[in-house]
């Protein structure tokens, strides 16, 4: 990865939400969470960088923040040289284009009253108004076969479509624009393992085939490890640490993601036995120093 | 005599495009403190089955076959009667922590209300009971944060109540509904530490559902796993994870990917022959 180019250079990012105290006066100065505390990342060229942590930890928040769906406090977002967060509205639109999103709920993330056609069709009639609708409907139509589907599904709604359809759709949607970046919100994690194992070979596949670099979160250590070349583990809104992927689960540094590590259930009776034990020990041995 | 025995179990529920068949012949035993875990995709009955055994099944619902809890008939027992069953004899915990609680009322109501009207117990009586099985299940400061409401706990904590308030009564068997599936992975694992500490200490059998191979394999003696409705294999855990029979136990196993195992590319099911299989061995 040394040799790759840098297509993205995030640097001390930070995101605070103001929390009003409920017993607090008028006037009080609001409690201030960090959700995203100085978070400096590189990101290559058709690298997949997996972001893994626990619910609250700022995952979500940190891609959000990278795209601009929600405003950062303080830091910048190098984009082929520009400061996304600096900006104007038309800029960004155009720099949209080249960042898609992927969302965690396959279903809830595509309008019910729009078909799979219009779906895959709406960025395309955003980014190139001049594109006419036969030639719209012809891509479509390839992007469609691309991730896997039926082109002749083309004027179904969402509802027709199973969950593991229903993410290929929003796969298709974020591909068609010939996106450089694709930022992943949990993609997998609403679905069944058979259907996860599908649609991971799917984006697997793409990438490599057209040289994205993907931005994966997910909870599921097991899911990031086997799609990232590199994995940051996010822990309270700060980076706990950032590897290549193989170190990090080999050799992991931070307390937190040595616990991980050991959560993370293995389908092998022998091998979660012997763990149950080590964690049982482990919680003994806390126990006794705290009494 | 067994603990547990379910006998050709099938459920149907009535909708209006006709008759749904959720679970098809499901058979399978359970002894005294013995545990099993059912596992499937969604939509395989897994779930279903268990609130046929437990007699929650929504009104559109009918359950045949038969389930003998130590030698007696339970299923569709009168509403009267299945009441005496549950809570004292045996209890459920559901994936979703805090919809099974209820939002207005502190812990202590909610779990000594159990007590209360199983049990017969005076309100402080049952308080303290209830807060020694809050001890049970680690939560710390118990005497205290009893009287905290549902939304002050955190999903793991809240996931602690429930499993306290569904052994309040001493139940012989408890049924888990993906127990752990809202939850972060360090809580998880955590969690089911608890449940088979509390399994081993206090003898209760544990019906655990799941869609996680990854869980089944380190808590559970059998497994059975389950696919539109059928038992595609129902084997002890041992086996089933060494030597998958079913080619779609066997699909299941490869499509998950390991954190101790590196794949190039995941293995996928072939839904297709399955299905074309099941029907050829049913005839």
């Amino acid at each position: 990865m040394t040799n790759a180019k840098k297509i993205l250079s995030v640097k001390d990012l930070s995101v605070h939400f103001n929390i009003k105290q409920h017993d607090a006066g008028f006037f009080a100065k609001p409690e201030v969470l960090k959700a995203v505390d100085n978070v400096s990342f590189d990101l290559f060229e058709g690298e997949t960088l997996g972001i893994v942590g626990e619910s609250g930890c700022g995952k979500s928040t940190l891609a959000r923040a990278i795209i601009r769906m929600i405003p950062a406090n303080t830091g910048e977002v190098m984009w082929m040289g520009r400061d996304l967060l600096k900006l104007d509205a038309a800029e960004m639109l155009e720099v949209r284009k080249d960042i898609q999103m992927i969302f965690q709920d396959p279903l809830a993330s595509l309008n019910p009253r729009m078909t799979a056609g219009d779906i895959i069709a709406e960025p395309l009639r955003t980014h190139h108004a001049s594109m006419s609708r036969a030639e719209i409907r012809e891509k479509v139509k390839t992007m469609l076969e691309k991730v896997g589907m039926n082109a002749s599904h083309i004027n179904r709604y969402p509802h027709e479509f199973s969950g593991g359809q229903c993410q290929r759709i929003g796969i298709a949607r974020a591909l068609i624009t010939e996106p450089k970046l694709i930022v992943c919100d949990e993609p997998v994690s609403a679905l069944d393992v058979s259907v996860q194992a599908q649609v991971v070979n799917l984006l697997m596949d793409l990438q490599k085939e057209l040289g994205l670099s993907l931005l994966f979160i997910a909870h599921d250590l097991s899911v990031v490890k086997h799609i990232s070349n590199r994995i940051m583990v996010l822990y309270f809104g700060t980076i706990a640490e950032i590897g290549e992927a193989k170190q990090i689960i080999e050799n992991p540094s931070h307390d937190y993601t040595k616990k991980l590590i050991s959560s993370v259930p293995i389908p092998d009776p022998k091998i979660e036995q012997e763990r149950r034990e080590i964690r049982r020990a482990a919680r003994a041995k806390r126990t006794a120093t705290a009494g | 005599m067994s603990f547990l025995e379910v006998k050709n179990l099938r459920v149907d529920f009535d909708t209006n495009d006709g008759v749904v068949h959720a679970v098809k012949d499901v058979n399978f035993t359970l002894k005294e403190g013995g545990t099993m875990a059912i596992v499937g995709e969604s939509g395989s009955g897994k779930s279903q089955s268990a609130f046929a055994i437990m007699g929650l099944l929504p009104k559109n619902g009918r359950a045949f076959g038969s389930v003998l809890y130590e030698g007696e008939e339970i299923l569709n027992l009168p509403e009267e009667e299945m009441n005496q069953y549950r809570a004292n004899e045996m209890a459920m915990i559901f994936q979703d922590p805090m919809t099974s609680l209820n939002p207005y009322m502190r812990i202590s109501s909610q779990m000594a209300e159990v007590l209360m009207h199983h049990r017969g117990m005076g309100k402080s009586e049952a308080i303290a009971e209830s807060v020694k099985m809050l001890d049970a299940v680690q939560i710390p400061n118990a005497k205290n944060r009893i009287r905290m409401y549902p939304h002050e706990f955190s999903g793991g904590m809240r996931q602690r109540v429930m499993i306290a308030m569904s052994l309040l009564c001493n139940p012989k068997l408890l049924i888990a509904d993906e127990p752990t599936t809202a939850l972060d992975v360090t809580v998880q694992a955590e969690i089911m530490d608890i449940l088979l500490d509390l399994q081993e200490d206090f003898g209760t059998a544990i019906i655990l559902i799941t869609h996680d191979l990854g869980i089944v394999a380190g808590t559970c003696e059998d497994t059975l796993v389950m696919y539109d409705g059928r038992v595609m294999e129902y084997r002890p855990t041992k086996d089933v994870f060494e030597k998958p029979e079913h080619p779609y136990t066997q699909g299941l196993l490869a499509a998950v990917p390991r954190l101790d195992q590196d794949v190039s590319s995941l293995s996928t099911i072939d839904y297709k022959k399955l299905v074309t299989a099941a029907t050829e061995a049913q005839k």
